[in-house]
């Protein structure tokens, strides 16, 4: 591989020819600089890149998915049977978003979603994934061990709860729509929204009344 | 292949550390090293599948202490030299060969939000007959590529149930080497907890895995 750091001896710094700097930082500015030298790249398409998902695509579009689903039984239905083209109704797809499958959650079935071979993920309505997710852990114990995941997540399920685990090993990606929590039927789509968490939508969560987890 | 990337199952990775507000990038380069895969991506040299078996092949001990954007800062430089865009020189030297042509013309900002919303589909409107319908029980097949493949080890040669039919998709195994796109159907299968870990599972549990035409057989 071109990014390993060379295996010469690393004190002796007066050599002439240039070294691949190890760090990630540099290797990046390097690249960057590279393919912008040669055109491969346009640098404000990179900040184009960088601001969508800084700032444009996250979880709030799932949780409008969430929240849309929870005031509309037939946006629901719709979202439950065609993932896809229920989110695209809200206007959400695209990029790691292509095809979408909507898992529910009942009081006796709990859905959780991971990738073991890399780190597939819906970035159309969830955005980037966190670090955990990407991680050795979440992603070697997900699959045998998702009680244990959960409760390091501080959610303990009854034994009664049927615990299903989706490995995103294809092209679809997979969002978790929660259970409405109790107490929340006086709320609006928009406050409903604002209290799903893209915890929730993985299916290391439930959605909570209020953001302590106290439900009122 | 069996590197370590094929992680599901495996004991002694540790306990999850979760950091509360996260943000999206760690570090500026994080965002950088992101969108030059997905500028670099835009002149579809290689396929996703590609690059995902260019992470796959960075040696293990790596694999395991590279951040994920490292990960895919390798995997992006080695398959623009692949590819022939750069060549190791110009990434060693960090500069363009001399009298080597500008290429063009790279993707714009203006053309971000309209690559993003289409996306890349891998599903393909072609009729292939489907081996398998819902209900049905299935085996995977026992394989052990070299190369890449989205049967996970932990799921090899054991008996589950097709749940639903995706549709037909491009097949990871050749489209990652450039061996053509072999489109077939795509199948949830629902494993149940015990037949993938024994006793120790729960009774109640399932796991299912979107698997192609090819990983499975008839029971």
């Amino acid at each position: 591989m071109s990014g390993h750091s060379h295996g010469h001896d690393h004190d002796h710094h007066d050599h002439d020819h240039q070294v691949v700097p190890s760090d990630p930082a540099l290797r990046t500015k390097a690249l960057e600089s590279l393919l912008t030298e040669k055109g491969l790249v346009d640098p404000k398409a990179l900040d184009a890149l960088i601001d969508t998902y800084q700032h444009k695509v996250g979880p709030r579009n799932g949780a409008s998915v969430v929240a849309r689903a929870w005031v509309d039984p037939s946006y629901r239905q719709r979202l439950l049977a065609d993932g896809t083209g229920a989110i695209a109704e809200l206007g959400y797809g695209g990029a790691q978003g292509e095809h979408m499958v909507v898992v529910e959650n009942t009081p006796k079935v709990h859905n959780l979603i991971v990738c073991t071979l890399c780190s597939c993920y819906p970035w159309s309505v969830l955005g980037l994934p966190p670090v955990w997710y990407k991680s050795a852990p979440y992603r070697s114990r997900a699959v045998i061990d998702p009680r244990g995941v959960l409760c390091e997540f501080g959610l303990e399920l009854s034994e009664e709860t049927e615990v299903r685990v989706w490995d995103s090993t294809a092209e679809l990606r997979y969002l978790v729509l929660p259970e409405r929590p109790a107490g929340s039927e006086m709320l609006d789509e928009k406050a409903l929204a604002a209290l799903v968490t893209r915890d929730a939508m993985i299916g290391v969560a439930k959605v909570a009344l209020s953001a302590t987890g106290a439900v009122a | 292949m069996n590197g370590v990337h094929d992680m599901g199952g495996m004991h002694g990775m540790g306990s999850v550390e979760y950091e509360q507000n996260e943000p999206v990038f760690h570090a500026p380069w994080e965002g950088r090293a992101f969108a030059l895969n997905l500028a670099a991506g835009a002149w579809r040299k290689w396929s996703l599948d590609a690059l995902r078996h260019q992470i796959e092949l960075i040696p293990a001990r790596e694999y395991l202490r590279m951040s994920y954007y490292e990960k895919w800062l390798t995997a992006v430089t080695e398959r623009l030299v692949q590819s022939g865009l750069v060549t190791r020189a110009e990434v060693e030297n960090g500069t363009a060969a001399p009298g080597s042509s500008k290429a063009t013309p790279a993707l714009t900002a203006d053309q971000v939000p309209s690559m993003l919303r289409s996306g890349a589909h891998a599903s393909r409107d072609v009729t292939v007959v489907p081996r398998f319908h819902g209900g049905q029980l299935v085996r995977t097949r026992n394989i052990n590529p070299t190369g890449h493949t989205r049967l996970p080890r932990y799921a090899r040669e054991k008996q589950g149930t097709v749940e639903r039919d995706h549709g037909v998709y491009v097949f990871p195994d050749t489209t990652a080497h450039a061996l053509g796109e072999k489109p077939q159907h795509v199948y949830s299968v629902r494993f149940t907890a015990r037949d993938l870990w024994g006793e120790q599972a729960s009774p109640r549990d399932s796991v299912y895995i979107d698997l192609w035409d090819d990983y499975l057989e008839p029971v």
